[in-house]
């Protein structure tokens, strides 16, 4: 095992609701497919409403990629095609069935099939999605070769999912999805781990990867910043990576011939009544969670965490990415002279308020932007929750002005838009960063093709 | 609290588009979120988000500089008083100052607001809390007798010329109130130099220099303060400007909540020290030989200067190694200017003024460093 990698800048963000580690079946019969989970997609669909489908019969493809395809979670009818302003398409939903019937893919044992054959299997059963690439952050490009690729094995986002728990268990499909990730890159497999947090042999004992330890505060678990610390991304170099529960799901494939898409998720934040994990699909509805287990009052639901997720409805999906369910009140309320006062209530970075006097503290936080948005005025506090050797300011003001070459120069390659998340939480100005630089990836990778 | 958020929300449709008087849409808009922090959610990405903001982060900067001010305030009591010879209370100290410097901190935030609404009304953009900062600053680097008008037309100045051409808090290249201060100082030096300005109706006969005015002009003997007197602050000088403790006080304030950089704070301070001991090797004439290195570092606007305009994150150098390069270099021409300049007893506003031109290029080189590692990378990679 190598020496322990210390990620020293960061800020953790305690938040109340931290979910039990107590798993409930969610037997739920509504599902949705969001091509907006998917950047850089353009969907063309497969079915139509009222078609029957499999777990695994293809939903809709990428027109750009048409190799790369998306899958029905389980067997059931296409209820209803829900599309927004200018016909976007938003989300297929699908009314599962008790048929339990699914497309069989084939078993096969990862050691004794070369990377085509996995690369093939991967992308029939539509499970090629789950892995992404650096740089843009989009689905990777099946005919390249990474120059490794990366698996965080820990989450200290707020209210994150216990990996090891979800883990418990699952060697053997862990190990399998492992040995056919394993098989798609001629540099090293990755798995990231947290120092003293990652207790399960599960994680600890993989085989056939590279294990890092790592130690610090979040955003030590994103695997951009794990990239950073072991072999940062150059220009004209890829990298793929994998979430944990998808290399479970992938694994599955392995092992039973099934796209099954199974996961761990916790259902949690200071509006969950009882805040706990539940076991299901992906593309779930969130209605059976959320119904008799949220507080009264105008709250914001949102899949993923509270600093990178995406806002649904109380009766909306789990994304396609995502572990986990938060849900914390809506902030839509104003504070008198609220920037003179102490606001003990409230978190905050910086030593202008009072809850680093606090550290053990959870907090109750709202969606409230607490302020109004302004230029960038204050330096220097950036560069203190982001742990890359890159100049986020600049690197922000050279998106914000569209300038190729100073992006390419400053390591836009290296970043997602998840990374400047906490950029984004402490920000004095109160810009909206993350989707500055989503729309830079994206302007770039355009200009780029 | 209610009866009023009540009252705002309505008259609130009359500045917004379409209603009657939606030209004051942006001094609207700035007195409420004054009075109230909008109940605005996120709409993109992180769904939380830090309680902190400008207003906040600019009012503990205020903060930091009320010791300043207060102690000014008394001293410039207690400097009249000494030059009439009278042995007046601290109290009676006090309120003389306190009714001069009043005055003057009305003119530049009436002036200087008024100038910054006007503009956001024009531009159709939010008033920036940074005047909040430059307003309070401006009193306290004039001397005492500045006739109000020429407080409001260096505001003026300031505001239009130092920040709203450049577009406004964030984008300007220079301090606002420094700028202020220089436009004073060039258009009327007999008003801000000399030794008849720093102390408010002073005897004829009581000299009333600035000891480092005096320095300049000394030829055999040089009549410096006390340490004490002037750590403390026992002297002539701009309003704010004299006590380093006072100073010292808001630093802390300014380090421990993080919102001025240590970085330039203490390489300004090693900078001036180090040119001062530089100057005292030499030994070349009276001024070298006979001020010790330190004193450079509590004489004038040097402590001011370090502590609250030469940290300033707009004009500053913004990268972490560029603000020690920036620091230094401030220290270093402000005793350069004291010592070598005939024209200029104090250098440390024409110090800020010059690197905050130079900044942009301290960074520019640090920024390129970082980059050449990053192709050093693909190249080692290649090879």
């Amino acid at each position: 095992m190598s020496e322990i990698i210390k990620i020293k800048k960061g800020l953790m963000i305690k938040l109340q609701g931290e979910s039990n580690r107590t798993v409930s079946e969610l037997n739920s019969l509504k599902y949705a497919l969001k091509p907006t989970d998917f950047i850089g997609v353009f969907p063309k669909l497969n079915v139509k409403e009222g078609d029957k489908v499999k777990a695994g019969s293809p939903v809709f493809f990428d027109k750009y990629r048409d190799n790369i395809q998306f899958t029905s979670p389980v067997s059931g009818t296409v209820s209803e095609i829900k599309r927004g302003a200018k016909r976007v398409l938003l989300e297929i939903r699908i009314e599962a069935d008790s048929t339990n019937d699914f497309v069989d893919f084939g078993a096969a044992n990862p050691a004794n099939i070369d990377g085509e054959a996995i690369t093939e299997k991967l992308l029939q059963s539509g499970l090629w999605s789950c892995i992404r690439q650096r740089p843009y952050s989009v689905i990777a490009d099946p005919t390249q070769s990474p120059k490794a690729i990366f698996i965080s094995g820990f989450d200290n986002a707020p209210l994150a999912v216990d990996y090891d728990y979800v883990l418990h268990n699952k060697g053997e499909v862990f190990q399998t999805g492992l040995d056919a990730l394993a098989k798609l890159t001629k540099g090293k497999l990755h798995l990231n781990l947290h120092a003293n947090d990652t207790q399960t042999k599960v994680l600890l004992n993989s085989k056939n990867v590279e294990i890092n330890l790592f130690k610090g505060k979040h955003p030590a678990s994103l695997v951009g910043t794990q990239i950073a610390a072991i072999d940062p991304i150059n220009k004209d170099e890829v990298v793929w990576t994998v979430n944990v529960q998808d290399v479970l799901t992938i694994g599955n494939l392995f092992l039973k011939g099934k796209y099954d898409t199974e996961k761990i998720i916790s259902f949690g934040g200071s509006e969950v009544l009882k805040p706990h994990y539940y076991r299901a699909k992906a593309g779930v509805s969130i209605q059976d969670m959320v119904s008799n287990n949220v507080a009264k009052g105008n709250l914001r639901y949102i899949s993923g965490n509270a600093l990178t997720g995406t806002q649904i409805e109380s009766t909306g999906y789990l994304g396609f990415y995502d572990n986990q369910i938060s849900v914390i009140p809506e902030g839509d309320h104003s504070q008198f002279i609220g920037w003179i006062m102490p606001n003990l209530g409230k978190f905050s970075f910086y030593r202008s308020l009072f809850s680093w006097l606090m550290p053990k503290k959870s907090y109750r936080l709202d969606t409230n932007l607490n302020g109004g948005a302004r230029a960038f005025v204050m330096t220097g506090q950036f560069e203190k929750v982001f742990p890359f050797d890159i100049y986020p300011m600049q690197l922000i003001k050279a998106i914000m002005s569209r300038d190729i070459d100073a992006m390419e120069n400053l390591g836009i390659y290296e970043v997602a838009a998840e990374d400047f998340a906490l950029i984004e939480f402490i920000s004095t100005s109160k810009i909206d960063i993350q989707s500055v630089v989503a729309e830079g990836l994206e302007f770039l990778r355009k200009e780029m093709s | 609290m209610k009866i009023l958020r009540d009252y705002l929300d309505k008259i609130k449709p009359n500045v917004e588009k379409g209603g009657k008087f939606h030209y004051l849409h942006s001094t609207f808009e700035a007195f409420e979120t004054f009075l109230f922090v909008p109940r605005t959610v996120t709409k993109k990405g992180s769904h939380i988000r830090d309680s902190i903001d400008l207003k906040r982060t600019m009012f503990m900067v205020v903060v930091a500089l009320i010791p300043a001010l207060l102690f000014g305030m008394w001293n410039v009591g207690y400097q009249h008083n000494l030059s009439i010879g009278v042995d007046a209370s601290l109290i009676s100290n006090f309120f003389y100052g306190f009714w001069l410097v009043v005055p003057i901190i009305i003119v530049s935030y009436v002036v200087g607001l008024g100038t910054e609404f006007i503009f956001a009304q024009m531009r159709g953009h939010e008033v920036n809390e940074g005047y909040l900062v430059s307003g309070f600053l401006i009193p306290l680097i004039v001397p005492v007798t500045t006739p109000l008008w020429m407080v409001a037309l260096a505001t003026i100045f300031a505001v239009v010329i130092g920040k709203e051409v450049f577009g406004g808090t964030g984008m300007n290249i220079l301090n606002p109130a420094l700028l202020a201060r220089a436009f004073l100082f060039f258009a009327y030096p007999s008003q801000m130099s000399g030794d008849k300005v720093w102390v408010a109706e002073k005897a004829d006969a009581y000299s009333g220099a600035t000891p480092l005015g005096e320095l300049m002009t000394a030829t055999d003997k040089i009549n410096l303060p006390s340490v004490a007197d002037a750590f403390f602050g026992f002297m002539p000088g701009s309003v704010g400007e004299t006590s380093t403790l006072a100073i010292l006080l808001g630093a802390v304030i300014l380090l421990w909540t993080g919102i001025a950089s240590w970085r330039v704070m203490f390489s300004v301070f090693i900078g001036g020290f180090a040119m001062g001991w530089v100057f005292n090797q030499f030994g070349a004439n009276i001024y070298m030989n006979d001020v010790p290195a330190f004193y450079h570092l509590i004489l004038g606007g040097f402590a001011f200067g370090a502590v609250f305009m030469a940290t300033d994150p707009v004009t500053a150098a913004q990268t972490n190694t560029g603000k020690y390069i920036y620091g230094f270099l401030i220290g270093v021409m402000a005793v350069l200017i004291r010592v070598l300049n005939p024209a200029y007893p104090e250098g440390m506003m024409l110090a800020i003024l010059l690197l905050n031109v130079f900044a942009p290029t301290i960074d520019y080189y640090i920024v390129q460093s970082n980059i050449k590692r990053r192709l050093k990378r693909v190249k080692q990679i290649a090879a």
